[in-house]
């Protein structure tokens, strides 16, 4: 027998028999078909007992109760809780996306030193020692008042906890952020007196008079302002919107009065002026006037008559008298102020002209009016330890009245004023106008210490990073600072275990205190921020860490309030916008971008309209009438007095003639590609206009120029 | 004449020979080639039907042994361990929580396996990271609230004797799928004897229809 070539076609016909009817073939199908459905790569959630934990929203300050659905211990989605007295159990796209700060790309893992242009990872006792260190060189300089704060917020204990360091180190240099409540309060005290701050009852008003407010964009608390405004057509109230844009808000109101851009508050006088003319106003409310009223009265007669109003601000006269009249008569009305969400640049004339309609119709501290009240203090922090140092040196005047200023007085001073910054909750380098001059004041100051959960344009300008736990990680009091009619705290809580080596920023502050020994040290007696909470709001606590929120103050407020309207009186000059140019650049406010302090989240950006961020290019609206030459969707070149920015042309006949209108919170800078380097930050473009008298940065918008890319 | 043309001559004489004298040659060639065929095919098939399910799947020893015959003895039934929650979800293989119901850092026995168990986990406070016998793709969705609790099924029907064992046997994991070799079913061609020899979607409609008289939605599971 000879082994030939058939041979081998009965082994090869041989070997595919067996093979094919051996389990081979169906075994290997079956096992690529699980395979390709279930690839090794992908993901799969690890399943687990299912708990919701409740825990209190504080990426803006709505202050919305949340529940966290978790499976074992990892949080998987947070949705609104029901029954909670803000929000009664809605969220917005922020809070609902809350999550993804938690694995956000730009993170801080661990506590951060520069090392010339590079951050280099330090442990916390180091860098705590360092902090302290340099502190103490200050303290041993004889210039504690060198040290300064910018916080997001005066409210809360941690923002306590930061304040109760400056105060014990001797710097009465403590700056928050703009925000509505600062707002709020600083209207309060200018018209009604130190220690005040107000609320609007937008769920019972029958007519709300809005100045430019994005009441279903972000302003106030805003899950809250969205169910009063979904149920405002069940009670049959109206609203009429004042603005230069065809907002969302102006698109739902029942009636939208377009007005020049930054003269609202002419607008407003105009108003009172009507009311007074005609006697429209509340006898008894009047009464309460203990400042300027007369003055006013005569003045507003005299420049802010109908005809004259109707020429600065564009509004027919006409209109003018029947809006006024409209909201005089009405039973429960409230004008609401503070443009857009409400944080960004406002004056104290227009936000006190608004306020003066309130008063003026007597809707003070009545159902559906104006809440006018004392600020909630739940806190009660021990009495701190000062030593001569501390005294001395708290004494002092501020650097500048508002962060604004310390911003302009450390770019104008040769010698430092500010040798120490901490940065806690805020993002000035992003947030703040004209962003290249914060960045180069904060280049100036010596030492700056960000306590920043995220890498973001402020803690990349910073010396040290001392990360904080996200609001998911940590346990917090979170006052409800958001023009609410009721004043609410509730209880962050930790629904996770911090996924990085961070610490409470509460927690880095004592330890800071400790480490620089003495009256300051003293002043710190507790050994965690847990154990301080607990103890300075233990006023509260039972109902904090029961329910998850107390209520500080609900209905409305009893007794009258006084008024002084001297500031108007005076008749203050109403802010122009920066520079020469034709056309006013305005920012707007959209509800799925954030401009204060944290970005928004990567799923909230994807839900940018392409009308708003096409691509990475921003996209501004302006009238096809002022649009000349320019084509929809084409390119352009917007110049202001600060900078320029190549832009994309969305023509839109919702927007005034003679106007341009960029969305606020876009163009970051940071690493987190899903977020950063889209379209560009409008705070680049316009620069800040203080107001004389208030101090305040009003730039409503800034002079601009458009020409074709 | 051409080199070409030679060779296709005595290509074509040779041919020629070779099939007059090639018919007994090719009768061997053919009896060679069938047991060529035989041996070849005996051999693939005892291959694919021996050889493949060890190249296919790698044994995995669990963390230590443990005895289901004992703790049913001392904690009762599977339910005592494997518990639904109360929103009706299964638990599936307890937690380290569970296990400390009963246990502590203090061994309850003296087997090795529970000095494992106390030294490596429970004083550790890590998860014990059993293998699953029995897990189910992430594509397949399962309740078993609505088996055995609304339709009265013991677990012994999909999970067999395994209450009554007092080791663990080694865990097979299919190198291509990751899943454990109990799905498919220990017997290579899929044949089984009892209902919970394979755990496959044919055998889940297999007693759908017996029981519900349809085999079932693709939806009812791949949700």
């Amino acid at each position: 027998m000879k082994v030939d070539r058939r041979s081998f076609l009965g082994l090869g016909l041989g070997a595919v028999a067996g093979v094919a009817v051996s389990p081979i073939g169906m075994k290997l199908t079956d096992d690529s078909s699980i395979w390709t459905q279930n690839w090794p790569w992908t993901p799969v959630p690890v399943d687990g007992e299912v708990t919701y934990e409740n825990s209190v929203c504080s990426l803006c300050p709505g202050s919305c109760g949340l529940s966290v659905r978790k499976i074992d211990d990892r949080p998987v989605k947070i949705e609104g809780l029901a029954e909670h007295p803000v929000n009664d159990g809605g969220a917005c796209l922020h809070g609902i996306a809350g999550l993804q700060y938690l694995y956000d790309p730009a993170r801080v893992k661990t506590p951060l030193k520069k090392n010339g242009d590079k951050f280099e990872e330090i442990s916390w006792d180091d860098a705590i020692a360092l902090v302290a260190g340099k502190l103490a060189d200050l303290r041993k300089k004889g210039s504690p008042e060198k040290l300064a704060c910018i916080a997001d917020k005066e409210q809360g204990s941690v923002s306590g906890l930061f304040q109760r360091l400056l105060k014990t180190f001797g710097s009465p240099n403590f700056y928050t952020m703009p925000s509505l409540e600062s707002y709020l309060e600083v209207t309060a005290t200018a018209l009604h007196g130190e220690g005040m701050t107000i609320g609007f009852d937008l769920e019972n008003s029958d007519f709300v008079l809005s100045f430019g407010s994005g009441i279903i964009e972000g302003w106030g608390s805003p899950v809250n302002c969205f169910k009063a405004n979904a149920s405002r057509k069940a009670r049959h109230a109206k609203l009429y919107q004042i603005e230069s844009r065809l907002s969302n808000t102006a698109a739902n109101a029942d009636k939208w009065i377009p007005v020049k851009p930054g003269t609202e508050a002419d607008l407003a006088l105009g108003m009172c002026a009507v009311i007074l003319k005609n006697n429209l106003f509340d006898g008894g409310a009047t009464a309460n006037f203990i400042g300027g009223f007369n003055k006013l009265a005569i003045m507003i007669q005299k420049e802010y008559a109908p005809s004259k109003t109707a020429e600065i601000t564009g509004v027919k006269a006409s209109d003018i008298e029947k809006i006024a009249t409209l909201f005089a008569k009405a039973k429960m009305p409230v004008a609401v102020f503070g443009k857009g969400r409400g944080d960004g640049a406002q004056s104290l004339k227009e936000l006190a002209a608004v306020h003066t309609l309130n008063c003026l119709v007597g809707n003070i501290n009545k159902k559906g009016g104006a809440f006018v009240q004392l600020k909630s203090d739940y806190l009660e922090f021990p009495d701190e330890s000062m030593d001569t140092i501390a005294d001395a040196g708290f004494a002092k005047n501020k650097t500048g009245r508002y962060v604004n200023q310390l911003v302009e007085k450390v770019n104008e001073s040769s010698k430092p004023v500010v040798e120490a910054l901490f940065v806690y909750n805020a993002n000035p380098c992003y947030s703040l106008h004209d962003s290249k001059s914060v960045k180069q004041a904060i280049g100036k100051i010596p030492f700056v210490v960000s306590f920043s959960s995220f890498l973001d344009e402020t803690a990349k300008e910073a010396d040290i990073v001392l990360p904080s736990h996200t609001f998911l990680e940590r346990l917090e009091d979170v006052p409800s600072c958001a023009g609410l009619a009721k004043s609410v705290v509730g209880l962050t809580k930790p629904v996770i275990e911090p996924v990085f080596d961070t610490k409470h920023a509460g927690d880095a502050v004592i330890l800071i205190a400790k480490a620089l020994e003495g009256s300051i040290a003293e002043s710190f007696e507790w050994e965690t921020y847990d154990e301080c909470l607990e103890s300075v709001a233990a006023g509260i606590w039972d109902s904090l860490s029961e329910d998850g929120y107390a209520i500080i103050s609900e209905g409305v407020p009893f007794g009258s309030v006084a008024v002084n309207v001297s500031f108007l009186a005076d008749n203050p000059a109403t802010v122009q916008a920066r520079g020469d140019y034709e056309l006013t650049l305005i920012p707007i406010d959209n509800m799925r971008l954030i401009n204060a302090g944290i970005a928004a989240s990567p799923f909230a950006i994807k839900t940018v309209s392409d009308k708003v961020l096409k691509g990475s290019d921003i996209v501004v609206e302006i009238n096809p009438l002022t649009a000349k030459g320019l084509k929809d969707r084409g390119y352009a070149t917007l110049t202001t007095p600060t900078d320029t920015a190549r832009v994309m042309i969305n023509l839109n006949e919702g927007m005034m003639p003679g106007v341009i209108g960029m969305v606020e919170g876009l163009g970051h800078t940071f690493d987190n590609k899903y977020v950063s380097n889209k379209g560009i930050n409008v705070n680049d473009l316009i620069g800040p206009v203080i107001e004389s008298g208030s101090g305040l940065d009003a730039a409503f918008g800034i002079k601009v120029k458009i020409s074709k890319a | 004449m051409s080199e070409i043309e030679n060779k296709t001559e005595n290509g074509s004489t040779e041919s020629a020979g070779e099939c007059t004298t090639g018919d007994t040659k090719d009768d061997k060639g053919l009896g060679l080639g069938v047991i060529f065929f035989i041996v070849a095919f005996v051999g693939c098939f005892l291959s694919g039907t021996l050889l493949f399910p060890k190249l296919l799947y790698s044994k995995k020893e669990q963390p230590f042994n443990f005895d289901h015959a004992l703790h049913v003895g001392e904690a009762g039934d599977c339910e005592s361990c494997h518990s639904f929650r109360e929103d009706g979800s299964f638990t599936g293989i307890p937690k380290l929580d569970t296990c400390l119901d009963c246990h502590s850092e203090e061994a309850l026995g003296e087997t090795d396996d529970e000095a494992v168990f106390v030294e490596e986990y429970v004083l550790e406070e890590k998860e014990v990271p059993w293998y699953v016998y029995s897990r189910q793709p992430d594509c397949v969705f399962f309740s078993h609230a609505a088996h055995t609790q609304t339709a009265g099924m013991d677990c012994v029907t999909c999970h067999g004797h395994i209450g009554e064992s007092t080791s663990l046997k080694p865990y097979e994991e299919n190198r291509i799928t990751g899943y454990s070799r109990d799905i498919w079913g220990k017997n290579i061609f899929g044949i089984k004897k009892h209902s919970w020899d394979r755990m496959k979607m044919d055998d889940c409609a297999e007693c759908h229809k017996k029981e519900t008289g349809h085999k079932g939605y693709c939806f009812q599971c791949h949700k």
